[in-house]
C-alpha cells in the first residue's frame, strides 16, 4: 500500500498536471491572454506614430505597460477561469482535493502554475510587440535580475489574485469581473502611460495607488526602459509583496471555504 | 479491525448569508461501524444525509461534533493519511476533462506517489478490467454516461485503497449499464475490499449490501442485513389508499379493523400495515364513504425494504 507520500512529491504531481494541460491548450492560451495587448500596440505603437498622431517615444512608455498587462492578465485569467469551472460546475479539482496533501498546497501550486503561464504570456508579448512597433528607443536588458524579480512577484501577486476571484466570485457574475474590475484595472492601471506622467493630476496620480497593477507597470519600466522616470524600486517592491501576501491570505481562505465545507 | 468508526458524528450547516434561521442538521448523532471487507449500505431519501456523511468520511467536510475514524485514521486530525487508503467515486462523473482516459489514471496515481511506469501498468490494467481498455487513449467527453463511471470507479481504485466509498454510483444510468456496474462492485468486493455505498435504490441495496444503515434526515433509523430488515417490516403488506380529500378523519377506523397493525394518514392517503392485505380493502373504501370520502387510487406492496422505509420514516425513498 502506498501511505506516506511526501506533500513535495504529490505537489509536483499536481503541478505536471497543469503544465501537461496547460502546454496543450498553449494556442488557444496565448490568443485568449494576448490578444488584446496585442491589438493595442498595433494601434497606438504602429498605426498612430505613422499617422503622426502619437510621438515617437510613446512606444517606449508603452512597451513595458503591455508587457506588464499581458503578464497579469493571463496570470489572472490562468487562474480565476478553471476555479470558476471546478468549482462551479465540473468539480474536476475534486480528485487533486483528495491527494495525499494539504488543501491549501493545491491552491498554491494554482498560483504557481498561473504565475508559469503569466511568465510565458509576457515572454510571448515582447518580441511580437517589439516586433511591431519597430526599434524602441531607451529599452533594455541589461537589467535581468531586476526584470525576474519583477515578473515572477507580480505573476505570484495576481495568480494569488486570480485565486481569490476565482473562488469567491460566482460563475454567474464572471461578466461582471470583467467589466467591473479587470476593465478599470487595465485603464489605471499605467499601463498605456507611465505613474510620473499622472503628477499633473495629483488626485489621480495618488489613486491609482490602490490598483495593483500600477506597480507591474512601473516595475516592468525599471527593468526594462530604465532611463524613463519611474516609481522607486522600493516602492514597488514592497507593494507587489504586500499584495502577494493579501491576496494570498484571500485567496486560500475562500479556497478553504470551496473545497472544504 | 473496524474499516470505519464513527461516534456521535454531527454536522450542522451554517444558515445561508443575511438569514437569521439555524442551520441546517444534515447528520445526527450518527454512530457506524463498518466491518473490514464489508459492502456496506446507506440507504435513504435525497437529503437524508448520505452525501454529507460520505463527505464527512473522505475529508470534504469538516464534522461539527463527533469523531470519525477511516482505515485507521482520523479524518479531521490526519486527513492525508484517510486519503492514501481511501478511494472516491463521486454521485456525477467529474474527470479530468483535460487530460485522455488513460492519462486519467496516471496522474491520479502519481498524485499519490506512484511512479510514471507503475501507475501507467496500474492504468491499463484496471480500464482492462473495467471494460473500457479499447477506450484508454480517448477523450473523456467520447465516454458515454456508464463509461465515465467506470472510469470514476477505475480511478477511484489505481492508488490499490482499502476503502472504496460509492456516492449513488448508478444514478442516470440505463439499465443495463446499472446491472454491469453491480457485476463490478459485486467482483471488487469478492475480493475483500471494503465498500461503502450509498443509494436510494432499495433493490440496489438489498442486491449488493451485507448490512444496510437507514438513514433519514441525518438520523440513523435501522442497521441490519437486508433480510433481517425486510423480517422487521410491520404487518404484512402496506395498503395505500388514495382519497379525494383529506384521509386523517378515518385513521382511527382504519386502525379498528382487525388485521391492521398500523394506519396513517398523509393528506389525502392512507397508509394501512396489513397482514391481511387486499382483504380489508372493502372496509377501508366503506369507512372513507361513510366521511364522504371518495377513493382515487389503492395501491399494494409487499413487505419490503421499501415499507419499512415508510413505516420508519412516514415517508417514500424515491
Amino acid at each position: 500500500m502506498t501511505d506516506r507520500v511526501s506533500p513535495a512529491r504529490v505537489f509536483a504531481a499536481i503541478l505536471l498536471r497543469d503544465v501537461t494541460v496547460a502546454r496543450r491548450e498553449l494556442p488557444y492560451f496565448l490568443v485568449r491572454t494576448t490578444l488584446q495587448p496585442i491589438l493595442f500596440v498595433i494601434v497606438f505603437g504602429f498605426l498612430l506614430p505613422k499617422m503622426g498622431l502619437i510621438q515617437r517615444g510613446y512606444t517606449t512608455m508603452m512597451l513595458p505597460g503591455i508587457v506588464a498587462l499581458s503578464l497579469t492578465l493571463s496570470a489572472i485569467q490562468s487562474v480565476a477561469l478553471p476555479m470558476m469551472a471546478d468549482f462551479g460546475y465540473t468539480k474536476e479539482i475534486e480528485d487533486r482535493l483528495l491527494a495525499p496533501i494539504p488543501t491549501p498546497l493545491v491552491a498554491v501550486e494554482k498560483i504557481v502554475s498561473g504565475t508559469l503561464q503569466g511568465i510565458v504570456a509576457a515572454i510571448f508579448v515582447l518580441p511580437i510587440s517589439r516586433l511591431i512597433m519597430g526599434p524602441i528607443p531607451g529599452l533594455t536588458f541589461a537589467h535581468l535580475p531586476m526584470l525576474l524579480l519583477v515578473t515572477i512577484l507580480s505573476g505570484f501577486a495576481f495568480s494569488a489574485m486570480g485565486l481569490f476571484l476565482g473562488t469567491a466570485i460566482a460563475p454567474q457574475q464572471i461578466g461582471l469581473m470583467f467589466s467591473v474590475i479587470l476593465a478599470p484595472m487595465i485603464m489605471f492601471g499605467c499601463t498605456y502611460y507611465p505613474w510620473t506622467g499622472l503628477q499633473h493630476i495629483p488626485a489621480m496620480k495618488y489613486a491609482v495607488l490602490i490598483n495593483p497593477l500600477v506597480y507591474v507597470s512601473e516595475g516592468m519600466r525599471a527593468a526594462l526602459t530604465p532611463s524613463i522616470p519611474h516609481m522607486p524600486n522600493v516602492v514597488m517592491a514592497t507593494a507587489l509583496l504586500l499584495i502577494s501576501a493579501v491576496f494570498l491570505w484571500l485567496g486560500l481562505r475562500a479556497f478553504d471555504r470551496r473545497a472544504i465545507s | 479491525m473496524d474499516a470505519i468508526t464513527t461516534r456521535a458524528l454531527r454536522k450542522v450547516y451554517p444558515p445561508p448569508a443575511k438569514s437569521k434561521g439555524a442551520g441546517v442538521i444534515a447528520v445526527d448523532a450518527l454512530d457506524l461501524a463498518v466491518k473490514e471487507g464489508e459492502f456496506f449500505g446507506m440507504l435513504g431519501p435525497n437529503g437524508a444525509g448520505k452525501t454529507t456523511t460520505i463527505g464527512i468520511l473522505t475529508t470534504r467536510v469538516r464534522p461539527t461534533a463527533g469523531e470519525a475514524i477511516v482505515a485507521g485514521a482520523n479524518v479531521v486530525s490526519e486527513p492525508a493519511a484517510v486519503r492514501t487508503r481511501i478511494g472516491v467515486v463521486p454521485q456525477r462523473p467529474n474527470p479530468d476533462r483535460g487530460l485522455s482516459v488513460i492519462e486519467n489514471l496516471i496522474f491520479h496515481a502519481r498524485y499519490f506517489g506512484i511512479a510514471r511506469s507503475e501507475a501507467a501498468r496500474r492504468g491499463e490494467q484496471l480500464l482492462e478490467r473495467l471494460g473500457i481498455a479499447e477506450k484508454k487513449n480517448a477523450k473523456v467527453d467520447q465516454l458515454s454516461g456508464g463509461q465515465q463511471q467506470r472510469l470514476m470507479i477505475a480511478r477511484a481504485l489505481t492508488h490499490d485503497p482499502r476503502v472504496l466509498f460509492l456516492d449513488e454510483p448508478t444514478v442516470g444510468l440505463d439499465p443495463q449499464a446499472r446491472l454491469s456496474l453491480w457485476e463490478i462492485l459485486r467482483d471488487l468486493h469478492r475480493q475483500g475490499r471494503t465498500i461503502i455505498m450509498t443509494t436510494h435504490y432499495m433493490e440496489e441495496a438489498d442486491q449488493l449490501c451485507d448490512r444496510l444503515a437507514i438513514i433519514d434526515q441525518g438520523k440513523l433509523l435501522a442497521l441490519d442485513t437486508p433480510a433481517n430488515l425486510k423480517a422487521q417490516a410491520p404487518g404484512d403488506t402496506l395498503v395505500e389508499v388514495a382519497f379525494d380529500a383529506d384521509a386523517a378523519p378515518i385513521v382511527a377506523e382504519a386502525q379498528s379493523i382487525d388485521g391492521v397493525s398500523k394506519a396513517e394518514a398523509r393528506g389525502p392517503l392512507l397508509r394501512v400495515f396489513s397482514r391481511r392485505a387486499g382483504e380489508i380493502i372493502p372496509a377501508l373504501i366503506s369507512a372513507g364513504e361513510s366521511k364522504n370520502l371518495t377513493v382515487r387510487d389503492i395501491h399494494l406492496s409487499r413487505p419490503s425494504l421499501e415499507t419499512l422505509f415508510i413505516s420508519l420514516t412516514g415517508r417514500k425513498l424515491t
